[in-house]
This record gives C-alpha cells, sequence and structure tokens, in this order.
C-alpha cells in the first residue's frame, strides 16, 4: 500500500510538473529575424544567392544520382543557406517578393530534407520555380540553363550550370529527357 | 502470481496517473476571415466533405469524441494537429501570399491523390473522413481549378 501511496504521488507531482512544462509550448518561434552585420558591400550580397544557388545544384546533383540520402542531406543544407539570406540591399518591393520565394523555398528544402525520393522530387519542382524566381531578382555570375521535361508532372523545368540536360526528376531512368528551355546570364 | 499483481496495479496507477496531464485542446471560437472556406466559392458538398475529411488536423477546431479526450490518445493526436496545423491551416488560408497558396494547393493534391491524407489511422476511426475514388476526382479537379485561378 506505502508503495501504491508513493506512486500516486509522484504521478501528481509529474502532473503538476508538466502542467507548468505546457507553457512554454505555445510561443511562436517560426520568425526569428536574423539581425547579423549589415553587408553595405553587394558583392557581399550576391555571395549569399550565389550559396543558395550552390547548394541548390548539389541537391539536383544527387537527385539526378538518385540518391535520397544525400538529397535530404543537400535539402537541409540549402534550407540553411536560404535562411541566411540577407536581402537589406534590395527595394522594398524586390524585398517582399524575395521574402515570400525564400519563405516558400525554405519549406521544400525542409520537406526535401525528410522525404523519401518520389516527395523529394514533388517538393524540388516548386523549389525550382522558387529558385528561378530569385535569380530573376539576384542575378549570378554564371550562365544557368533552365531546362525542361515535358513527362514530368506535366512538364517540370530545373535549372542547371551545364548546357548538357541530366533530368532531376527521373535519374537513371531517364536521365537525358528534357531540353535547355533558356539560357539565363 | 504476487508480481502480476504489482504490475497490474502499477499500470492501473499510471493510466490513472497520465489521465492528469493536460493537453492542450484545438478549439477556437468562430471563423477567422482568412477561413478557406469564406474566401474561395466551395461548392457545398465539397466543404462538407473538407470539413469532415481535413479540418480536424488543420483548422483551429478539432472535434473530440470521448476517446479523443482519454490519455494516451489524446497526446498522440495533439501531436497529429500540431503537425497538421503547421503544414496546412485551412482557417488561415488567406494570410499566404498567391505563390504559397500555389504551393500548398500542389501538396494538397499530391496528398489526396496518393492517398497519403487523410492518415489510415484517422480514417480507421473516423470511416466518413474516407475518400471514395469519385470524391477523390471532384476534389482534385476543383483544387486544380483553383490553383489555375490564382
Amino acid at each position: 500500500m506505502k508503495n501504491l501511496k508513493m506512486s500516486i504521488a509522484t504521478m501528481l507531482l509529474l502532473a503538476v510538473s508538466f502542467t507548468y512544462a505546457q507553457d512554454g509550448h505555445n510561443h511562436d518561434h517560426g520568425k526569428m529575424e536574423k539581425n547579423g552585420k549589415k553587408m553595405g558591400h553587394s558583392k557581399m550580397m550576391n555571395m549569399k544567392s550565389e550559396a543558395i544557388l550552390s547548394d541548390y545544384f548539389s541537391l539536383k546533383d544527387v537527385l539526378v544520382a538518385d540518391d535520397s540520402k544525400k538529397a535530404a542531406e543537400a535539402g537541409s543544407k540549402l534550407a540553411a543557406s536560404l535562411k541566411a539570406f540577407d536581402k537589406s540591399n534590395y527595394t522594398a518591393g524586390e524585398q517582399k517578393e524575395l521574402t515570400d520565394i525564400i519563405e516558400d523555398a525554405t519549406e521544400h528544402a525542409e520537406h526535401i530534407a525528410k522525404s523519401e525520393i518520389g516527395h523529394q522530387r514533388e517538393h524540388f519542382k516548386t523549389l525550382s520555380k522558387d529558385i528561378t524566381d530569385m535569380v530573376a531578382i539576384t542575378g549570378t555570375k554564371n550562365t544557368l540553363y533552365e531546362q525542361f521535361c515535358p513527362m514530368y508532372d506535366k512538364g517540370s523545368s530545373w535549372l542547371s550550370t551545364k548546357e548538357e540536360v541530366r533530368n532531376p526528376y527521373y535519374g537513371s531512368k531517364m536521365l537525358k529527357c528534357g531540353k535547355v528551355q533558356k539560357t539565363i546570364q | 502470481m504476487k508480481v502480476v499483481k504489482i504490475i497490474a496495479i502499477v499500470l492501473l496507477v499510471v493510466f490513472v496517473g497520465i489521465q492528469f496531464i493536460p493537453t492542450t485542446r484545438n478549439q477556437s471560437e468562430g471563423v477567422p476571415k482568412t477561413d478557406f472556406m469564406l474566401v474561395n466559392d466551395v461548392p457545398s458538398d465539397i466543404k462538407n466533405k473538407l470539413q469532415v475529411s481535413c479540418y480536424d488536423c488543420h483548422s483551429n477546431n478539432t472535434k473530440y469524441p470521448w476517446y479523443n479526450k482519454v490519455q494516451p490518445v489524446a497526446w498522440l493526436l495533439e501531436d497529429h494537429i500540431k503537425e497538421g496545423k503547421a503544414e496546412l491551416n485551412f482557417n488561415e488560408w488567406d494570410s499566404l501570399s498567391s505563390r504559397r497558396k500555389a504551393s500548398k494547393l500542389r501538396s494538397i493534391i499530391k496528398q489526396i491523390e496518393s492517398g497519403e491524407m487523410p492518415l489510415d489511422s484517422y480514417t480507421l476511426i473516423h470511416k466518413d473522413a474516407k475518400f471514395s475514388e469519385e470524391e477523390t476526382q471532384q476534389l482534385v479537379k476543383y483544387i486544380e481549378n483553383l490553383k489555375d485561378s490564382l
């Protein structure tokens, strides 16, 4: 009986401590504004979008290689560089657009970090649209190729640094399906 | 036999004990102006289906049958709702940008077409939440149109 009493007492204590612990759960950690150093040089600023692009291309390459595990890693790396993006040097209108793009892209990158290959490719499609729209604002130092595969999900695009087509939506199944739709310089 | 009895008592105590641990109920007054149904012209049968099949975990209001108030079921549910609302909250639909809406609609279509949503663990109990072949097609068509009209 003594043991039983002890157990009940322990449970009640636990219950009380949980009640308090739960208070902390309701805060919204959604928007953590990054107040890093202001970077006056556009060169530095561009490096941030180049970092995003570089992570995006690594992700594309591992999807071409059908490597889901590496794609997950690339996805979380990309999510991190998206969050680190500094848009302070753009106009108000561009900033609004970029915030929207980055927010959307981050969500897709995060999903890629925790899904299997089919899902990763679905998210990669919308992610590619976001990144393409980002480049339209930020520009890039490299020549990029917007490529298009008419077969995947009623037609899907992606970006590549190389002109020759390597399909990230089908990988080895249809490696060369697609064509260059546009050259971005 | 004594051991069995002790174990049984301990389990009972734990079961009773965990009932005291509070869970946050997902319930709120009224429907915000940003709700999916209020900003879109949704046909009544689709409205009804979304309400029954999706809103329990993807809105600020969950209908709680009695078994969902018993632990540890309530915990499991609380987790699902938290995750569900983080992915998509129909009540806050109109606070999303067009880009985000398009993204969400695309995901809705994929989830429904692949049968991943509604979750099996949910339709197991909520039989009426299941989508028939026809309902799936109807809903996907509606969502596609909505996406194209953004």
